[in-house]
C-alpha cells in the first residue's frame, strides 16, 4: 500500500475504537499496535509526548491525536467514501455539538459507575441515565445520529456501548429499559462489520474493569 | 445584515471571546447580546437547552454551541476570507489539536489559580505555566500558531491573555517571566483590530475575579 497507517490503541478504550471504527469505515489498511498503558512504548511517548495517550494514528509518521480529532482526520483524507461529517456547516456543527457532549458528560459519569461507592455512585447513574436520555431525544425517530447515514455523531457514542455492560453491572442498573430506542440504534449499528469488528466484547471489558479495581482498590 | 447573526455572551469569558474575535476576523455584522448567568435569559434556555452556557451563535435562528464548534462553523460559512483553519488535513489536525489542549490544561489550571490557596494554587502555578511552555514551544519562531498568519490556535489561545493579569495577581508570578515569547505573541495578535477589541479589558476581569471570590467566599 501507498500509505502507511499505524494505530496506537488499547483494546478496552472507547476512544481507540472510534479510530478503528473510522478506519474500517473508509476501508483502510493498518497495523494495529496494543499498547501496554502501565508500560509505555517509546514510540507512544515518542509520538504523544504532550498526553502520552493512545488512541494515536501514525500517517506516513506523522502522529494524530485525540480520538475525535483523529476521526475527523481520517474523513478528511479519505474523503472520497463512507462521508462521517456532513458538508452542510450547521449540521456539521450539530455532529461536534453532540460528540463534545458525549465526551463530556457520558464519559464523565461512566467514569464514576465504576470507580466510586454510595452515594457518588447513584449521583453518576442518574447523570448516566440523563445524558443517554439527551442522546436518545436528538436521535429521534433518524435511523442514525447521521440522518440516513452512520456519520461522526455515531460513532462517538457507539464505542461507549461496549462498556454499557459493565456500567449497569457495576451500577446495578438497565439502560434498555431507561433508552429502549438508544439500545435499538445500537443493535443498528452493529449490524454494520465496520463496528462489529471494532468494538471490545463487553464481557472482556468487564473483566479488566474488575482487574483495575482489584488493583487499584476500588472494590 | 443579509443573515441574522446573534450573539449570546458574556463580557468576561474568554470563550465568548473567541467568538467575537473570528466575527470580527470575518468581517461579520452581528448583534451582541450581554448575558446574565445570575438569571438566564429564555432565548439563552431555549437556544443551549443542554448546557446553558454562553457563547451561543444564533445563525438565521439556529443556533450553534461550544466556542471552538462556533469558531470552525464561522469558519466555514465565511470561507471566503481570513481563513482560520488551515486547508492541509495533517496541519488542522495539529491546530485542533492545539486548541483542545489549551482548554483542557490552560483553563482547568487557570481556574485553579483564582479559586484555590496554598498549596493547590502552587501547583495550579506550576501546572498554568507548564502548559504554557508548551504552547510557547509549539509558536517556535513563528509569528502566529497559525504560521504566517493568525489562525485556530491564535484565536483559541489569545483570549485567555486577557486573563493573565488575574491569574499572575492570584498566583503572584509572571507569565513574561516564564514565557517572553509568548508575551510578545500576545504583544503581536493585540497590534490586530479583531482582537483588541473583541478581548475584556485585564483590569476589568480582575475586577469581576475579585468579585467572583468574595461571593463565593473565596477569600
Amino acid at each position: 500500500m501507498a500509505d502507511e497507517v499505524v494505530l496506537l490503541d488499547t483494546f478496552f478504550s472507547m476512544f481507540g475504537m472510534r479510530a478503528r471504527i473510522a478506519l474500517a469505515e473508509k476501508g483502510v489498511e493498518y497495523e494495529h499496535k496494543e499498547e501496554n498503558v502501565e508500560d509505555k512504548s517509546a514510540l507512544l511517548l515518542e509520538m504523544n509526548p504532550v498526553h502520552k495517550k493512545i488512541p494515536v494514528l501514525i500517517h506516513n509518521g506523522k502522529p494524530i491525536c485525540e480520538s475525535l480529532i483523529i476521526v475527523q482526520y481520517i474523513d478528511e483524507v479519505w474523503k472520497d467514501n463512507s462521508p462521517l461529517l456532513p458538508s452542510d456547516p450547521y449540521l456539521k456543527a450539530r455532529a461536534r455539538f453532540w460528540a463534545d457532549f458525549v465526551d463530556k458528560k457520558v464519559y464523565d459519569a461512566g467514569s464514576r459507575l465504576w470507580t466510586t461507592k454510595g452515594d457518588e455512585l447513584e449521583r453518576a447513574k442518574k447523570d448516566f441515565i440523563e445524558a443517554l436520555k439527551l442522546l436518545e431525544a436528538d436521535l429521534g425517530e433518524k435511523q442514525y445520529f447521521g440522518g440516513e447515514n452512520f456519520g461522526f455523531g455515531d460513532v462517538a457514542l457507539i464505542t461507549y456501548s461496549s462498556w454499557f455492560y459493565s456500567y449497569e453491572t457495576c451500577g446495578n442498573f438497565s439502560v434498555e429499559e431507561h433508552c429502549p430506542k438508544l439500545m435499538e440504534w445500537v443493535k443498528r449499528c452493529m449490524e454494520k462489520e465496520s463496528v462489529s469488528k471494532s468494538l471490545t466484547d463487553p464481557k472482556k471489558i468487564y473483566d479488566s474493569i474488575l482487574f483495575f479495581k482489584k488493583k487499584y482498590g476500588v472494590e | 445584515m443579509a443573515d441574522g447573526v446573534v450573539l449570546l455572551d458574556t463580557y468576561f469569558s474568554m470563550f465568548g471571546m473567541r467568538a467575537r474575535l473570528a466575527l470580527a476576523e470575518k468581517g461579520i455584522d452581528y448583534e451582541y447580546k450581554e448575558e446574565n448567568l445570575g438569571d438566564k435569559s429564555p432565548v439563552l434556555l431555549e437556544m443551549n437547552p443542554v448546557h446553558k452556557k454562553i457563547p451561543v451563535l444564533i445563525h438565521n435562528g439556529k443556533p450553534v454551541c461550544e466556542s471552538l464548534i462556533i469558531v470552525q462553523y464561522i469558519d466555514e460559512v465565511w470561507k471566503d476570507n481570513s481563513p482560520l483553519l488551515p486547508s492541509d488535513p495533517y496541519q488542522r489536525a495539529q491546530a485542533r489539536f492545539w486548541a483542545d489542549f489549551v482548554d483542557k490544561k490552560v483553563y482547568d489550571a487557570g481556574r485553579r489559580l483564582w479559586t484555590t490557596k496554598g498549596d493547590e494554587l502552587e501547583t495550579a502555578k506550576k501546572d498554568i505555566i507548564e502548559a504554557l511552555k508548551l504552547l510557547e514551544t509549539e509558536l517556535g519562531e513563528k509569528p502566529y500558531f497559525g504560521g504566517e498568519n493568525f489562525g485556530f490556535v491564535d484565536v483559541a489561545l489569545v483570549t485567555y491573555s486577557s486573563w493573565f493579569y488575574a491569574y499572575e495577581t492570584c498566583g503572584n508570578f509572571s507569565v513574561e517571566e516564564h514565557c517572553p515569547k509568548l508575551m510578545e505573541w500576545v504583544k503581536r495578535c493585540m497590534e490586530k483590530e479583531s482582537v483588541s477589541k473583541s478581548l475584556a479589558d485585564p483590569k476589568k476581569v480582575y475586577d469581576f475575579v475579585l468579585f467572583l471570590r468574595k461571593k463565593h467566599g473565596l477569600e
